[in-house]
């Protein structure tokens, strides 16, 4: 079984992201770096049914620049096998890395894809459904499973994707409830938070990690020409909330709410 | 000119309330670049919806019918959108943003080669928009530079779209789709049956977090609710633990809400929660901790323990109807 992981570099979650004065960008002085949440647990999955099927490989890869190796590096030291870097600098645009990763997965022919349902930066939870269209493979979205993560089943890390008879069988949270699909694999795979609840890296598998495989490519030779046509034209801060107020007691906030608010 | 194809959804023949902001999009869009607005309904029913929306002023509604649609398998859905968006010559595809089009509309953008924005929340131009990045902490203002162009839009930002113009003519499309070829199959479906009002779509939404304790302690949200005629929602962390339904969970990675009123029940306030609700036009919290990042959104803050408070304030609620 030969899985293929996609890793991105992404803002770490707890920061409070800030936009620059001039609308360029966002601030990223001393700013913390991780794996796409949603990525973690893909990895997670992804190690999870390579040792549940005894054998096989987990390939991770990134598209971004050069310090993305460290995500590379945090996914083999979770217990991937091999890295694949896609360098780029400047506008990715989900286009651009769906059509990239075709070309990486159509050199190592994975059984299985998995990718996060988003990345927390953009927030364009596009990638996933982009690259199983570009490939005419079949799509799980938002996968899931009905155990809860402080359930035994998890605790006992189980893979929550079934795969058996050339098929992969995927629970998705959708609106209104969960919906199963079973999916002719080679299929493309998007993680929700509740798949499973990723494993740290140990120290060992961080020592192991560095002796991993890590192949590098570019970009621009991967898919010539191409460029982003999600052009950011300025970044801005949301509208801020004008404070509220405390209310002593419920007698208060019901008086408030009925007669001020007169929302009920 | 710009023409504009919105994919409504309908269940049962009827069209789904959080579609309509996809129409006031395309309302928007249309009025901004001069094009028409289209529609397309796919699925069992769709004709009996498209009667329904036929007074939005769309110059024609396209229905997609029969069993093959019927659990809106994306291999199915692509073809008959593009074939509709082809068939009026769209230059912008969009949908509300719900869970089947966040599964569907990515994949038309690549069969396409179509640039895509997800969860716009406003409308600059026909081929400029809004939308949030890094948890709704950032607006940014995209272009989409290709031809054709699809988005998905915010349900909470856009208000009902007005009605007008003549009554939309529709056209049944023929979209030939080979089971047998298809890579997904679907197996099944659970379903949370709720008799609630959706929280996307409610005028009122009460949340419950990690403050009430269980499964059982967030009944205290449902009667609450209930009091209200409201919707109800949770946190990721308890949606995580299995005490709700995961659907319920509202923020970043989960439903996007902006009713007249939001509660929030023992919620810390996390910015991805914050994402979720922070457009709400009043918010309410109650917590027991006084430096809850919750206080700095909420219009009233009541410092307190839920299970104190909460029934307290069922209680008036109940006197004054
Ligand atoms: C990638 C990613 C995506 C995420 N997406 C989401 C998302 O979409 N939605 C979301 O909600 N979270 C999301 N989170 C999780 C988020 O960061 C927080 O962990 C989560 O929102 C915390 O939930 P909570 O407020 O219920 O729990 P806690 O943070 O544990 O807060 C519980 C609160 O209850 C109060 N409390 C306890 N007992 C009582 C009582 N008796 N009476 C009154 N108050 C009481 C406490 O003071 C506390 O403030 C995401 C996280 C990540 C990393
Ligand atoms: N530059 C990238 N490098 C690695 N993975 C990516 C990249 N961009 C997107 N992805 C993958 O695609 C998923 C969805 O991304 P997006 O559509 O941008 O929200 C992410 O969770 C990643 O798994």
């Amino acid at each position: 079984m030969k899985i293929l992981v996609t890793v991105k570099r992404v803002e770490d979650y707890e920061v409070k992201i800030k936009v620059k004065p001039d609308g360029s960008g966002i601030v990223t002085d001393q700013m913390k770096y991780v794996v796409n949440p949603f990525d973690e647990i893909a990895v997670e999955e992804a190690l999870r049914v390579r040792d549940a099927a005894g054998s096989g490989e987990v390939v991770v890869t990134t598209i971004g620049v050069a310090d993305a190796q460290q995500q590379l590096r945090t996914a083999l030291a979770m217990g991937a096998d091999r890295g694949v870097h896609v360098l780029a600098d400047g506008n990715v645009d989900p286009m651009m890395a769906a059509k990239a990763f075709k070309k990486v997965i159509e050199a190592e022919k994975p059984d299985l894809v998995i990718l996060g349902k988003q990345a927390i930066d953009d927030d364009q939870g596009q990638v996933g459904a982009m690259l199983a269209e570009l490939l005419g493979w079949g799509q799980g979205t938002f996968a899931s499973k009905e155990d809860s993560l402080e359930s035994d089943a998890e605790k006992s890390k189980q893979p929550a994707l079934k795969i058996a008879n050339g098929r992969c069988e995927v629970v998705r949270e959708v609106d209104g409830g969960l919906e199963t699909l079973s999916l002719a694999m080679p299929c493309i795979v998007t993680t929700e938070l509740r798949l499973n609840l990723p494993r740290y890296a140990s120290l060992p598998g961080i020592m192991k990690a560095k002796k991993k495989p890590l192949q590098e490519m570019k970009l621009a030779e991967l898919v010539p020409g191409a460029e982003a046509r999600v052009k950011v034209v300025k970044l801005e801060p949301p509208k801020e909330r004008k404070a509220g107020i405390k209310v002593p007691d419920v007698a208060t906030l019901f008086d408030k709410l009925h007669n001020e608010a007169k929302v009920i | 000119m710009s023409n504009v194809l919105i994919i409504v959804e309908q269940a049962g023949g009827k069209p789904k309330k959080a579609t309509l902001a996809g129409i006031t999009f395309g309302q928007q869009v249309a009025q901004k670049s001069g094009g028409q607005v289209h529609f397309l309904i796919i699925g069992p029913g769709a004709s009996a919806a498209a009667s329904e929306v036929a007074g939005y002023g769309a110059a024609k509604t396209y229905v997609v019918e029969g069993a093959a649609f019927e659990n809106y398998l994306v291999e199915a859905c692509t073809p008959a959108v593009v074939t509709a968006a082809k068939a009026c010559n769209a230059s912008i595809v969009a949908g509300a943003a719900t869970s089947t089009t966040k599964d569907l509309l990515p994949r038309v953008a690549a069969r396409l080669d179509a640039a895509m924005a997800s969860d716009v929340t406003a409308v600059v131009d026909a081929k400029t928009f809004k939308r949030p990045m890094w948890a709704g902490n950032v607006t940014a203002t995209v272009e989409l530079t290709s031809n054709i162009k699809v988005c998905s839009v915010r349900v909470a930002e856009f208000d009902a779209p007005a009605k007008g113009g003549a009554t939309t003519a529709t056209e049944k499309l023929d979209i030939a789709v080979d089971a047998g070829a298809m890579k997904a199959k679907f197996v099944g479906r659970k379903e949370v049956k709720s008799t609630r009002p959706d929280a996307t779509t409610a005028d009122i939404v009460v949340s419950g977090g990690r403050g009430v304790k269980s499964a059982e302690g967030f009944k205290i949200v449902e009667q609450l609710a209930d009091s209200l005629g409201a919707g109800i929602g949770a946190s990721r962390a308890i949606c995580d633990a299995g005490w709700v339904p995961n659907d319920l969970q509202i923020g970043q990675t989960g439903k996007i809400v902006a009713p007249n009123l939001y509660i929030a029940l023992g919620i810390s306030g996390a910015i991805q929660h914050l994402a979720g609700m922070k457009s709400s036009k009043t918010i309410v919290a109650i917590n027991k901790d006084p430096e809850a990042p919750i206080f700095t959104v909420a219009d009233y803050g009541l410092v307190g323990d839920i299970t104190v408070e909460v029934p307290q304030l069922i209680e008036k609620i109940k006197q004054s109807r």
